[in-house]
């Protein structure tokens, strides 16, 4: 045995020995490319982010100056800022919750490999779809389609938008709102005529007849609502005239007093009525209902909402990842530990926060660590989906980076100072990597 | 009797309580599936259908549905063009980084010499270094060398940011493989040669098979060293597509097959490779 030792020791020597040369040889073509295309090229750049655009005189840090100085870079500064705050939280949050739900679903792998596929679509391939997703027109784009049907249960649109008095004198009408109110009191006996225009000939129901004036009879209001529109201008306005047709379905609103005492609502002739009206002045009222416009859907390309937009999609794109690792994290666990912490009296929350994460620390981090880098670099999406004309709202360092150095400034100087600046940013994790290995060796 | 009412009792009572979550998980299903499903819709439809009425209105309606804007795209030479050099620049740069990794990983993982834990830490450090820093340095190097705007300078810069992980991914995998194993072969006169490519080779393909994927899909849907790279003649499909964007209401005929096209190539990739997929990505973060 004690000879064994000896000739093992002897052998390891032997094997370190001979491997000098050809560990050299094994790593010869990876170190040869990695010091040309990563390592070398990290120094060039600082070097040439000392220098102006021509790269002809020395100016010190003036390129990182011009970074804090210039609206563009300033923006993308403001908005990596933002996606680094919010996303990587998000990201791994959806992760977790969605790790924890799936560990038990009998369908997990089909759940999880849905989640997964968008990890391997590119950022140009996501972008084209969800321009489809974020297009404006609610009949075209997705998200707003969705929403539009979901607005209109809460807020049907009414029948008549856009519609108008065709005798604007006699009524009020809400700058706003387009609800519609006799201007002057009516009594019990009187009627009203409420002639409409401005109505796309689209939006008449098939329903409509030709509209009748109303008769007046004692202690009733009366009225017609009726499309007041005649070909070529014939006809009279205000007067309900042969051929034209009543607007069925409009709700109309007794008020006495500032407050709505009856509600009706027209008929395929256009004609309402308010029977057994007290004495006294009364106005006729058109709620806003009636004018109320169909869902228009928001500009989720537009500078406002351009940010949130981007993301989301980015957000679609990562949770796959954050999904595989906390998962994978998720299933090492042993389950005693949870199960333990559920008979001692612990609710599923608590379980959770006291017991999975804690766990699933280092899973968390791998997440949140990965997640912020590659948020630091995102390019593909913003160029892709982002329009021209919120670009300059929607610009991260990589896209100013490359659109100085590229995109016809051709300001390789502030272009290194941007790549440096978003070096610097990813050191962090860097060290953060590298510190997680030598422990681990 | 007794007993087996009781578990299905118990069994229904826990069915019961996963019934909404199963409902949600399904919903968040859905919203993920759901806009790959809308681009490959829209690559089937005319463009004025696409300008006037949304994609899911296609779904009763698949008369509407037509292969022609394939035709079209593939009928595009510069379209054409383009996925050739996408897969004349993403085969070379995986074969090369999966090559040139699997002897480095090997030295780092398996060989014993001074300086090895300093350099695998280098590689870990370069992991995440953002190849903006490289970008103005080797488009000059490629201007002096005449190669800028060739396939061969692109494959190359993939080559070189792919490696840290290459290097990375392996030398973990061979690390894993017990000394003795080499030892022994070592005693029988076998030269590290031998040794890598009749053993330690064999014992990582998994991880290689994890490599090449990434590596490929990496590359394929690359556009940032593409657009820096390339030339029109040399550029790949990102490129195309991204040069379409700017008037993306009227070129949307190309825009939505061929963008489709690029995103069923990794997909399919990751569907038949699912699992090399998944060990790869947690080997490569969690270890």
């Amino acid at each position: 045995m004690h000879g064994g030792k000896h000739a093992a020791a002897n052998r390891r020597r032997v094997l370190s020995r001979d491997s000098a040369l050809a560990a050299a040889l094994f790593i010869l073509p990876a170190a040869v490319m990695l010091l040309v295309f990563v390592v070398y090229p990290i120094g060039s750049t600082f070097l040439r982010s000392l220098y102006d655009a021509t790269g002809s005189r020395f100016v010190g840090l003036g390129n990182y100056l011009q970074i804090f100085q210039r609206s563009r870079t300033l923006i993308a500064l403001r908005n990596n800022v933002i996606w680094v705050i919010v996303v990587p939280i998000i990201v791994s949050s959806i992760g977790l919750v969605l790790a924890v739900l799936s560990d038990r679903l009998r369908w997990r792998s089909a759940f999880r490999l849905t989640i997964f596929l968008p990890l391997v679509v590119s950022g140009v391939a996501a972008g084209v779809t969800f321009r489809f997703v974020y297009t404006n027109n609610p009949d075209v784009g997705l998200l707003n389609a969705v929403i539009r049907e979901a607005v209109h249960v809460v807020r049907p649109p009414g029948p008549y938008p856009g519609a108008v008095p065709s005798t604007p004198d006699l009524f009020v009408q809400h700058e706003e709102s387009s609800a519609l109110r006799t201007a002057d009191p009516i009594e019990a006996g009187e009627t009203v005529a409420i002639g409409i225009v401005r109505l796309r000939p689209d939006l008449i129901p098939d329903e409509a007849q030709p509209a009748s004036p109303p008769e007046p009879s004692a202690g009733e209001i009366a009225g017609v609502v009726w499309f007041d529109f005649a070909r070529g201008g014939e006809g009279t306005r205000g007067a309900v005239d042969p051929g034209q047709r009543g607007l069925p379905g409009m709700r109309v609103q007794l008020v006495r007093e500032g407050r709505v005492v009856e509600t009706t609502e027209s008929d395929p002739r256009g004609r309402f009525s308010f029977a057994g009206v007290e004495a006294g002045p009364h106005h006729v009222l058109l709620p806003e209902r009636n004018f109320r416009e169909p869902y228009a859907g928001l500009y989720w390309l537009g500078p406002t909402l351009i940010i949130a937009s981007l993301i989301c999609a980015y957000i679609w794109m990562q949770t796959g990842f954050a999904l595989v690792i906390i998962g994978a994290g998720l299933s090492g666990i042993n389950r005693d530990y949870l199960d333990s912490a559920r008979v001692e009296g612990a609710n599923e929350w608590q379980v959770m926060t006291r017991v999975t994460v804690p766990l699933l620390r280092q899973a968390l981090m791998v997440v949140i660590v990965t997640t912020t880098i590659s948020v630091l670099k995102i390019f593909d999406l913003v160029i892709v989906v982002a329009p021209e004309s919120v670009q300059a709202e929607a610009t991260v360092l990589a896209l100013e980076m490359w659109r100085a150095s590229f995109g016809g400034a051709r300001d390789f100087g502030l272009g290194s100072a941007l790549a440096i600046l978003l070096f610097l940013l990813i050191v962090p994790a860097m060290a953060f990597n590298v510190r997680r290995f030598r422990l681990e060796d | 009797m007794n007993d087996t009412s009781k578990s299905l009792g118990r069994s229904i009572s826990r069915r019961l309580k996963s019934a909404p979550v199963s409902a949600i998980l399904l919903i968040i299903g859905g919203v993920w599936l759901i806009p790959n499903i809308g681009l490959f819709f829209q690559s089937l439809r005319t463009p004025a259908a696409i300008s006037e009425s949304g994609w899911w209105t296609a779904i009763l309606d698949f008369g509407s549905l037509s292969l022609d804007p394939y035709r079209n795209l593939l009928a595009s030479p510069i379209i054409v063009r383009s996925i050739w050099n996408t897969f004349a620049i993403t085969i070379p740069s995986t074969v090369l980084v999966v090559l040139i990794s699997a002897f480095a990983g090997y030295a780092l993982g398996c060989m014993r010499f001074r300086g090895r834990d300093a350099i695998f830490l280098g590689v870990v450090a370069l992991l995440v270094v953002p190849v903006q820093v490289a970008l103005i340095p080797i488009a000059q190097l490629y201007n002096r060398l005449g190669i800028f705007g060739s396939l061969a300078g692109l494959i190359l810069f993939h080559v070189g940011f792919g490696l840290p992980f290459g290097v990375f991914l392996l030398r973990n995998m061979y690390s894993t493989i017990p000394r003795a194993l080499f030892e022994a072969a070592k005693v029988d006169g076998a030269g590290h040669g031998r040794i890598f490519f009749t053993m330690a080779l064999p014992l990582v393909s998994p991880s290689i098979a994890s490599l090449s994927i990434f590596q490929f899909v990496w590359v394929w849907n690359n556009l940032l060293a593409a657009l820096v790279f390339t030339r029109q003649s040399s550029a790949p499909l990102t490129v195309a597509i991204q040069q379409q964007m700017r008037n993306f209401g009227s070129n949307v005929d190309i825009i939505a097959p061929a963008a489709f096209l690029l995103l069923l190539v990794p997909m399919l990739i990751f569907l038949a490779f699912q699992r090399f997929f998944v060990e790869g990505m947690t080997g490569g973060s969690v270890k």
